[in-house]
């Protein structure tokens, strides 16, 4: 009787053996270096395009996801003495000062930065250099307005108009990305204290304020079942509404609003770690990312859009993805001094 | 009962210290390195960051009215969210503890799978139930024709003390159901005979008796409502903050460690003075009385009353735990995008896209794992967190059980489920700043996740066995070793088979909080081994029908995976524990 305990606990075992052996089994001939690339957790990258840096450099590059950006960049910082990588990719401008305060990162600039438009180079010292960039804006459903006769918004000063009362779904800045970055849209359109005075005309439209994105978009949002047929989103969601349609579809059931200071480009950062045994690899693999191999492959892993103007970009994107021309912008150091009063008085004025 | 001679006590008690010491080893050695030294690490680290030592963050916490304000609701919220849940799970385990009946331990099984739902998923599926356009809106509007949904429940109390009930009901029905299934039922025949009515049955005889398991499984629930994250971010909206959401605020969102790091011990304290009160309270009701097996305590539904009684539960907790599951299911079979523009209740199409889109890497992402590898992480973690907690847990209870009068004990009880009252988020980072040097440099290894996983179960294991161990009469285990048995030798011919079912429960536990547990394993994870939550995730991050349509049909077979391993768990015979 007691036998059975013992063999169901041996295969118990096995099983977590394995499991945590099966990373550290890796054979070749000349044995090769490791690289480490912490990042968040909405992190994703090709096969093929990791092979061919692999391949090139002999390198096993690792990557660690330490939750959500926010967490990710914490962890970095708290490890500072210690850290836990080779490289950091994934700080966005609204946690970018944070980080540089720290100096987590090492400096260094890339070749491959003279292929990159000067706005995105938040960074003067190199230390963290742009990769990716997205827009977060106003999505509607297109059928919804169609259905009703009734114009889409084309502004952010359309929304306190009473047609488009009970219509509006925003997430709240102290718990969501892109909760956060709408706000700073409005910061950046209408300026301190202006923006207050907008987020009241919102409420009295009565404007829904949930937690997180998936709730807002999956949820609330009309286009999926729910009553509120405009929605803070990406910029990219519309095209990504024709990637990963139930059913192919020819055009995007939703639009983004991208009239100028409608929306907030979010920058994605890569750096290399203070303290790094690797930094040739280190460097190799940050000209790596800002090369067209890994910018072109970006889009349809993480639902950002690549820095590097000579990458191209997919048919369905070149199609339907709308870029604003001009979007709002606060500046990283404004955000980091700021983040702390502007989310105390968004919530006095419109949760309370 | 006279003892030979001196010397021979002297001995006696001398090895019974030994193995006494023995027995907290291991338990006190995984929380020091795993608990106690990340936590203290991270403490320190944010009082010497902020620079302003310890005093100024506390009396900043004090001072501030909004702190005030998020204790209170935390506290309130908690309580009644306890309160309603036993009141949902008292029934359903008197019925599971006093009956036999066909689909029981279907039932049973069931009844465990929203523990190992991830909140955005119960978030999804509350909305499609509850939600401004879900099933129960639509229909009322479809047969009373109304304009507007008659249901405003999302973003308010009652979505939260919902999620909390239809989260914890299990922990009731097991916890208490199990202990109950052992009691004597002809101590309350007796009782009934001897003149007294049901009702004074109950509160004089009934409820002295399960009452430890009572406090115990309320005290679990009242620290998982109190430290609620995941449910009042998705269901209660902005309006509502718990000390846990503050905390991840705080830390995150703005890095005042400080703040963050008063806030935590805040809810440690609180954690800590539920746990103390729960151990004096406790100490007081409990008393050994002998444990029956199950077929000597259970009858079949045999009268009208019972079967009528047994039919309200089912349908009761049916309603509570199983319908928003089922509005899950059905979501993951149906099809939107076509009929879209006159979708009513009746209208979405059958389709099984979503499950056959899961086995196919469209974007060749090195991340992608097919269902049936996330499955047999997820199994493997599961099996290794009730290992773990089993290995360290069962000697603690055994510990606390069989030396209740030591004062060692009443020191180390409370602390035992300090983890679980424990920020996530400061643990977490905890780990990052603390297990940074060999051989604990597990930063970025996955042993930490069965080992965080561990942490939260360890305290359930303890509260699922220390009821029925300390039930176990003493003389029992005091005839054994007058007749000679060794300490190893009367735990498995006493101990073991009297609390082999509460084994089971306390591995169950195990085995489900590891399995649905999210936060932990998304911030240490490696992303080649991701758990079935971490997909689900992943897929509702993103937007695009398919993608939430993949979530929903993995989240339904984490369901199926759930449901059956808690079969399998109940069919478990070890040496008759199951039996008993």
């Amino acid at each position: 009787m007691r036998g059975n305990l013992f063999i169901i606990i041996l295969v118990c075992s096995l099983v977590g053996v394995t499991i945590s052996a099966c990373g550290t089994t890796e054979t070749t001939s000349i044995e090769p270096q490791t690289l480490t690339i912490m990042t968040h957790d909405s992190f994703s990258i090709s096969e093929q395009v990791l092979d061919e840096f692999q391949n090139e450099h002999n390198v096993n590059v690792r990557f660690i996801k330490s939750g959500d950006t926010g967490t990710a960049v914490n962890k970095a910082i708290l490890a500072k003495d210690k850290p836990l990588a080779d490289i950091f990719y994934g700080i966005d401008n609204t946690f970018l000062s944070r980080a540089l305060a720290e100096g987590i990162f090492e400096s260094y600039q890339s070749p491959l930065l003279a292929d990159i438009p000067d706005e995105f180079e938040l960074d003067q010292n190199y230390d963290a250099l742009p990769v990716d960039f997205g827009d977060v804006c106003l999505n509607y459903d297109i059928e919804y307005f169609v259905e009703n006769g009734l114009e889409p918004p084309a502004t952010l000063d359309d929304l306190i108009n009473p047609q488009f009362k009970d219509l509006v779904v925003v997430q709240n800045p102290a718990t969501s990305s892109p909760g956060l970055a709408f706000l700073l849209a409005t910061i950046g359109k209408y300026g301190d204290p202006g923006y207050l005075d907008y987020w009241e005309d919102l409420v009295a439209n009565n404007v829904l304020v949930v937690n997180d994105w998936e709730v807002a978009y999956y949820q609330e949002f009309s286009r999926a079942g729910g009553s509120r047929p405009i929605v803070v989103s990406y910029g990219s969601s519309p095209p990504f509404e024709v990637i990963y349609a139930e059913t192919p579809i020819d055009e995007p059931p939703t639009a983004a609003i991208v009239s100028d200071g409608a929306c907030f480009r979010q920058i994605e950062f890569a750096g290399i770690l203070s303290g790094t045994q690797n930094r040739d690899l280190a460097e190799k693999w940050i000209d790596y990312m800002l090369g067209p191999t890994f910018q072109e492959d970006i889009p349809l892993q993480m639902f950002v859009f690549p820095v590097n103007q000579n990458a191209e970009l997919d048919e369905t994107f070149v199609q339907f993805l709308a870029v604003p021309e001009n979007p709002s912008f606060v500046s990283p150091e404004q955000i980091t001094a700021n983040r702390e009063n502007w989310i105390n008085d968004w919530t006095e004025v419109v949760l309370r | 009962m006279k003892l030979p001679s001196r010397t021979f006590s002297t001995e006696f008690n001398l090895r019974q210290l030994f193995t006494y010491a023995g027995l907290w080893l291991l338990p006190i050695a995984f929380l020091v390195i795993f608990y106690f030294f990340p936590l203290g690490s991270i403490l320190q680290m944010s009082f010497s960051r902020g620079g302003a030592g310890l005093i100024s963050p506390f009396l900043e916490a004090i001072q501030s009215e909004s702190v005030g304000q998020i204790l209170w609701f935390t506290i309130w919220q908690a309580a009644l969210s306890t309160i309603l849940t036993l009141a949902v799970g008292l029934p359903g385990a008197y019925l599971l503890a006093r009956y036999e009946f066909r689909g029981k331990s279907l039932l049973q099984a069931l009844s465990a799978v929203p523990f190992v739902i991830p909140t955005v998923v119960v978030a999804a599926a509350f909305y499609a139930l509850l939600g401004p356009r879900g099933w129960l809106n639509l229909a009322a509007m479809h047969i009373f024709d109304l304009p507007t949904a008659p249901i405003q429940l999302m973003n308010t109390i009652y979505a939260i003390l919902l999620a909390h009930i239809f989260y914890n009901t299990t922990i009731v029905l097991r916890m208490v159901g199990d202990f109950w299934s052992h009691v004597d039922p002809r101590i309350n025949q007796a009782a009934r005979t001897l003149g007294a009515n049901q009702f004074t049955t109950f509160f004089r005889i009934t409820l002295p008796i399960i009452g430890p398991a009572i406090a115990a499984a309320a005290l679990l629930v009242f620290i998982f409502d109190f430290t609620s994250f995941g449910v009042i971010l998705l269901l209660g909206g902005p309006r509502f903050a718990t000390l846990e959401v503050e905390i991840y605020y705080q830390t995150i969102s703005l890095f005042n460690l400080p703040l963050a790091a008063v806030l935590a011990l805040l809810q440690l304290s609180c954690t800590l003075a539920m746990t103390i009160i729960y151990t004096r309270l406790t100490r007081r009701i409990t008393q050994p009385l002998e444990l029956r097996s199950r077929s000597f305590t259970q009858k079949k539904l045999t009268t009208w009353r019972s079967r009528f009684f047994a039919t309200m539960i089912i349908i009761l907790l049916f309603t509570i735990l199983i319908a928003p599951l089922f509005a899950l299911v059905m979501r993951s079979f149906t099809r939107l995008e076509p009929e879209r523009g006159a979708r009513t209740v009746e209208s979405p199409g059958f389709t099984l896209d979503f499950y056959q889109e899961l086995n196919i890497n469209r974007r060749s992402s090195l991340f992608f794992v097919p269902p049936t590898t996330a499955i047999g992480i997820s199994l493997g973690y599961a099996s290794a967190t009730v290992l773990l907690a089993l290995a360290i847990g069962l000697p603690a209870a055994w510990a606390l059980a069989r030396h209740s009068k030591s004062p060692l004990n009443s020191f180390l009880d409370p602390l035992l489920m300090l983890p679980l009252g424990t920020s996530a988020v400061t643990l977490g980072l905890g780990f990052i700043v603390a297990l940074n040097r060999p051989p604990f440099d597990l930063r970025a290894s996955p042993i930490l996740i069965p080992i965080a996983h561990t942490l939260v179960a360890f305290p359930f294991v303890v509260r699922s066995l220390t009821p029925s161990l300390h039930s176990i009469q003493p003389r029992l285990r005091q005839a054994a070793s007058i007749l000679g048995a060794s300490p190893m030798q009367v735990f498995r011919a006493v101990d073991l088979p009297m609390v082999g079912r509460a084994l089971i429960v306390a591995a169950t536990f195990a085995f489900t909080i590891s399995l649905g547990e999210f936060g932990a394993s998304a911030m240490i994870s490696r992303p080649e081994y991701p758990t079935i939550p971490i997909v689900i995730y992943r897929f509702i991050s993103q937007p695009g029908a398919i993608n939430y349509g993949q979530a929903m049909a993995l989240s339904t077979i984490l369901m199926l995976v759930a449901a059956g391993s808690m079969i399998a768990i109940e069919r478990l015979r070890i040496a008759d524990i199951g039996e008993f």
